[in-house]
């Protein structure tokens, strides 16, 4: 019995098991824990400063954390380049967008799918016969992608002359291109307007349900993460300080005072 | 067909360019601009794959260059010359040993590569920059120390190759040979550079975060990089030993390295063209500039006024190039090309040629 729970049981694509973070005597993140189920759309919230990027860096492998456990798809990502934990099916985006901006936005995808590339230096000098299906294929997968992101038309133009709600997308479906079990945003809403947040909303909704991705975002537009999200965490200087879905962490007293200052000062 | 009109213009040139040369129809003079552009080439294009394609400031190219030198030089002698005793290879193998010879030297120096690659994880621009400078002193001084190659007199007998090859068939060899690899490097580098996965260099270049967040594995995208601009550089090295046929590791200080810094700026960062072009003009400037007529009426307004003074044209020579070099940066800072290649600038050029 026991072991045909294990079974049904399905990997959380996502799992942080008492996460720190210390830079010298600053705890940044401090006994976080986050579990997330295939085809879960959540989020996390919190002030400015509270760890949320902190949080992704730790996820992504920019930081090694300094105690506590991360897994991606089951895996344990401790030690590993952040090139590896995104092979691992973990992609993200960036607060301020950081697009290639001087390669056109077809190498931009194209340069994304690096990881499952499958040739060297070697083959790619000889022009192999490997080199040739995979660049066509690589290329192919690209045009579809621009295509269903109907970006197809900026396919030779460099990103930077793009306007910027075009920019944000072209990060996702950059993103989107390393085929990631777990996308991670990171603030996708900011600087954009209200009219621009609300196709951004639909945006991550029809993702989420086309490509099958477990999606993971930080926001500061509470209507986005009202919106989109069924379960949000909120975290205040590196602590989990509420959880639960939208309502429930809107009314909560310690997100308030969080956000809104304690009312006995 | 058409589409390689250009290729197939490079060969005839090429192959007339040798002919010319077998029949003494151009002199040792020309033969040696040519060579001299080759390798410049060579060096320009392989810098470029670091400074305008990864955007890393290296100034220590030439180091790569003095170690394929050196160990060409004593692979060969050791083969063909009598320098070291008897040579241990027959002299008729010279022509199928003697590009081996150039390519183990152009290994050789992509792994000494790793002095500045490693390192190039954790730092870049001015640090790496210094680190750069430091591995050309530390590969020179340590030349310069090892006395069964000469030390700092420099070593020589790379010539019994070279009539070796002259003793098989009684041609332009080196020529053929300058021609031969100048053609390969550009090859190479032009299949590495518009492949995918060479294109991750250009990612680590404009966002290194995004490229290792995007699954690019940038460390071993710097190292390959590296290798191969450092591999290609030892060539150059490997080619020029046996042209002069002496080598000095004076000969490969920080001037030489910042000649090919100066063809790269000069032609455009990250431009494979450019380099080319660039090679081509600054080598033909370098010999133009020797005449002692051309410098006098470039001087003269200078003269006019101070009669006294007789400007020699080697040492204008140096004032001029790196006079150019401000203007350039001062009026075009990007270079001749930029970052684009020809057949960007020139769209129609792009049907008469495929390197692809």
């Amino acid at each position: 019995m026991g072991q045909t729970q294990i079974h049904t049981e399905p990997t959380p694509v996502l799992e942080v098991r008492d996460l720190t973070q210390r830079f010298g005597g600053l705890t940044a993140v401090k006994d976080f824990n986050v579990k997330l189920m295939p085809g879960e759309l959540s989020g996390l919230i919190g002030p400015n400063g509270a760890g949320k990027t902190t949080v992704f860096n730790l996820v992504s492998g920019f930081y090694q954390p300094t105690e506590g456990q991360i897994l991606v798809d089951g895996t344990p990502t401790a030690g590993l380049k952040p090139h590896k934990v995104t092979a691992l099916g973990a992609a993200r985006t960036f607060q301020n967008i950081r697009l290639w901006n001087d390669m056109t936005v077809l190498d931009n995808i194209r340069v994304a799918h690096h990881y499952q590339l499958g040739y060297g230096f070697f083959q790619a000098v000889i022009r192999s016969k490997r080199y040739q299906a995979r660049e066509e294929q690589v290329t192919k997968e690209a045009e579809e992608l621009l295509d269903v992101f109907d970006l197809k038309r900026h396919a030779e133009e460099l990103p930077k002359n793009l306007p910027y709600g075009t920019q944000r997308k072209l990060e996702i479906a950059r993103a989107l291109s390393s085929h990631p079990k777990l996308l991670l945003l990171d603030e996708p809403a900011a600087g954009l307007n209200s009219a621009d947040a609300k196709e951004l909303i639909r945006l991550i909704r029809w993702i989420h349900e086309t490509f099958d991705v477990t999606i993971w975002m930080i926001e500061h537009h509470m209507d986005v993460m009202m919106e989109l999200c069924t379960q949000i965490k909120v975290i205040d200087f590196g602590e989990t300080i509420a959880e639960g879905s939208a309502e429930h962490v809107r009314n909560h007293p310690a997100v308030m005072t969080a956000y809104l200052g304690d009312e006995n000062i | 067909m058409k589409k390689y009109t250009l290729n197939m213009l490079l060969v005839v040139f090429a192959i007339g360019l040798l002919f010319a040369a077998h029949f003494r129809m151009i002199d040792g003079y020309i033969q040696i601009v040519v060579m001299t552009i080759g390798i410049n080439i060579m060096m320009s294009t392989s810098l470029n794959l670091v400074n305008g394609n990864m955007g890393e400031f290296t100034c220590g190219h030439a180091a790569f260059m003095c170690i394929g030198a050196y160990i060409s030089s004593i692979l060969s002698v050791y083969c063909f010359g009598t320098h070291f005793g008897e040579p241990l290879l027959p002299a008729a193998s010279v022509v199928i040993v003697f590009p081996i010879i150039v390519l183990i030297g152009g290994v050789v120096a992509a792994v000494s590569s790793l002095l500045v690659s490693v390192p190039s994880f954790k730092t870049r621009d001015d640090y790496l920059a210094i680190i750069s400078i430091a591995v050309n002193y530390m590969i020179i001084s340590a030349i310069q120390n090892i006395d069964f190659i000469g030390g700092s007199r420099g070593f020589q007998g790379m010539k019994d190759t070279v009539w070796a090859m002259i003793d098989i068939f009684d041609g332009p060899w080196m020529l053929f040979w300058v021609i031969n690899f100048t053609i390969f490097t550009v090859w190479v580098i032009r299949r590495f550079i518009s492949s995918t996965y060479g294109k991750g260099v250009n990612a680590i270049c404009q966002d290194e975060v995004a490229a290792e967040i995007m699954s690019v594995n940038t460390n071993k995208i710097k190292i390959v990089n590296f290798m191969l601009a450092a591999g290609l550089a030892g060539c150059a090295g490997g080619l020029y030993a046996h042209i002069v046929g002496y080598v000095n590791p004076q000969s490969f200080n920080i001037l030489k390295s910042t000649e090919a810094l100066v063809m790269v700026y000069l032609g455009g960062m990250g431009s494979l063209s450019g380099a080319i072009i660039s090679a081509i003009i600054f080598t033909g400037l370098l010999e133009v500039l020797r005449s002692q007529a051309i410098i006098d009426v470039l001087v003269s307004p200078v003269t006019f006024v101070f009669p006294d003074w007789e400007p020699s044209a080697g040492v204008i020579k140096w004032v001029m190039i790196p006079l150019l070099l401000i203007i350039v940066m001062q009026f075009r800072s990007e270079g001749i090309m930029g970052n684009r290649e020809l057949g960007d600038v020139f769209p129609k050029l792009k049907k008469f040629y495929r390197f692809k």
